[in-house]
């Protein structure tokens, strides 16, 4: 069975020009165990859709969907406290900025602290065992004396590892990271990524990452679906889509890879507009 | 190819904090004993991680900060703004480009202004020589003349990086420091700014400091890389032998940890053949 299963999602904001569609037709699923990737560039909307699923979208915006499932239940009429209980359980999110994603005012203990009061019924003593537990897990030295550090006293690594140990605290079934090593260096971005996976397989959790790192899709996706300016363009397997890309917005991206540059000049996406804008409208 | 055109000689630069009331004064060595030279055209690649002192290099070399101590030539001249203030005419010679292109432009200047500025500051010239210099510079970066008097928030990311390249080019630099300029950017975009930069560069004979933790990228664009661990170069080489033969360990490290998009890889990391 799926974990969750998206079918012809579409997000319009209302804007004081008009309605404007963030999100056009977008299908997909994940299984578990499965790794899904989806890219696009800057407001391709990749994020938009994955916050309509969470209801993480302001009160401007309407989604409409023939299906949005999650482990076969209907997820898209929720109630505020249904979705509560549902959201950083069930379904977990990691975001771009690991130090703008923590608070500030307290201590990273207390924050994971916090997670774990909400979704668990585990006792005051047992919490804290536990944080220092899932610390130990993602890889922070010193677990104990950490829990009582504040976020402005971390690296940027370290906060995004704090961010994840949030995030699968209460055992998600679906993770949702995105762009989770973008705001990282690439030494940092190599071991939150294989952190992510390591814990991808040990927890058999359904993985979505939301990126635009060609080179991060293909080190870890085993599926990936293409979006540019709202639609999806195409969704294959990740060794297909790079061997035998078939939508010309893919192709076109691919090209502008610099590693794949075989001339002086990249080819840039604009020189295949053309081929894929004619395809969008015969659609 | 061949004429040397900055030439740093063992650069140091010290950081001191001032110490509390308890707390004895600390000093951050944030570059220590940096000598490269960058040849008339060339493109010198500056990578590392952050914290390393890729920056801090960048701003002695643009002339906003001095050295605590080192050489800094630039077209022969020594230059040390510490006990010299830099002139007008030194200043043309290397110019900027930061990495953000949101907050590199002042929201409230229109993009005429933006690109005159650099030459009321710098030059003598009158209004209408100005104008004409700024619309010839618009239409070399790719944008076009009705851009002249509109403001950067009604410009993309890509856009935008193209007219702090235009302000960069304004005064005719010949050495061009670039920091992070396509990291904020789209891979499309990315690559369009890539294509403008290797144009400018054969245009006007720049050469190129190019700074950035994105090895493909780098491999695409320098001629030789310089690897940064801590405020020293620990690897500093021609491109094809720092990508092809690594010798410090950082090196290898930083080239293992670069993800790659090759079909290859994929393959290797799914187990298929």
């Amino acid at each position: 069975m799926n974990v969750l299963e998206i079918q012809n999602l579409t997000v319009t904001f209302d804007t004081a020009n008009g309605p404007f569609k963030a999100v056009d037709g977008v299908n997909f699923s994940v299984d578990q165990n499965d790794i899904l990737a989806i890219v696009g560039e800057s407001g391709s909307g990749k994020s938009v859709s994955m916050l309509a699923v969470m209801g993480l979208l302001p009160k401007t915006a309407t989604i409409t969907a023939d299906k949005i499932e999650f482990e076969g239940k209907d997820i898209s009429n929720l109630s505020e406290r249904e979705r509560r209980e549902l959201i950083g359980k069930d379904i977990s999110m990691i975001f771009q900025e690991p130090i703008a994603s923590l608070n500030p005012c307290f201590t990273v203990g207390f924050q994971i602290n916090e997670m774990l009061k909400a979704h668990t019924d585990l006792n005051s003593n047992a919490r804290k065992e536990r944080s220092a537990e899932l610390f130990e897990l993602v890889g922070i030295p010193d677990p104990t004396k950490r829990l009582k550090s504040f976020p402005h006293q971390l690296s940027g690594g370290q906060c995004q590892r704090v961010m994840i140990a949030m995030a699968i605290s209460c055992n998600p079934t679906l993770l949702i990271a995105d762009e989770p090593t973008t705001a990282l260096d690439v030494t940092i971005q190599k071991q939150i990524l294989d952190l992510l996976l390591d814990i991808q397989t040990q927890n058999n959790m359904a993985l979505i990452m939301i990126t635009h790192d060609m080179g991060v899709v293909a080190e870890t996706a085993h599926r990936v679906v293409v979006q540019y300016q709202g639609r999806q363009m195409e969704e294959a397997g990740v060794l297909d889509l790079f061997e035998n890309p078939q939508n010309p917005y893919t192709k076109a991206l691919l090209s502008a890879l610099p590693e794949r540059a075989d001339g002086d000049r990249l080819p840039t996406v604009a020189d295949f507009a053309s081929s894929f804008e004619q395809t969008e409208t015969a659609s | 190819m061949s004429e040397v055109i900055l030439k740093a000689d063992s650069l140091y630069r010290d950081y001191i904090t001032s110490g509390g009331l308890f707390k004895p004064a600390d000093v951050v060595h944030a570059l220590k004993d940096i000598s490269f030279d960058v040849k008339k055209g060339e493109t010198l690649a500056v990578v590392g991680e952050s914290g390393c002192g890729k920056s801090t290099l960048a701003r002695i070399l643009t002339l906003i900060d001095a050295q605590t101590s080192g050489a800094l030539q630039i077209q022969g001249e020594d230059i040390n703004i510490k006990t010299h203030k830099p002139t007008a005419d030194l200043r043309k010679h290397v110019q900027i480009v930061f990495q953000n292109p949101y907050g590199s432009l002042n929201p409230r200047q229109k993009v005429g202004d933006v690109l005159e500025e650099p030459l009321v500051i710098n030059t003598k010239m009158g209004a209408a020589e100005r104008r004409e210099l700024a619309m010839a510079m618009l239409e070399k970066v790719g944008l076009e003349p009705v851009h002249y008097g509109r403001y950067p928030h009604m410009f993309s990311g890509g856009q935008r990086q193209r007219i702090a390249i235009a302000r960069a080019l304004m005064l005719r630099p010949k050495i061009l420091v670039l920091d992070e300029p396509v990291s904020a950017l789209d891979l499309s975009v990315q690559a369009q700014i890539l294509n403008l930069l290797a144009d400018i560069q054969d245009e006007f004979d720049l050469s190129y400091i190019f700074i950035s933790h994105d090895l493909s990228v780098v491999k695409y664009i320098a001629d030789r890389v310089m690897v940064m661990y801590f405020g020293e170069i620990v690897e500093q080489n021609t491109r094809e032998e720092i990508f092809n033969n690594p010798q410090h360990e950082y090196t290898k490290t930083l080239l293992a940890a670069t993800p790659k998009a090759s079909v290859d890889s994929i393959k290797q990391r799914l187990g298929v053949s």
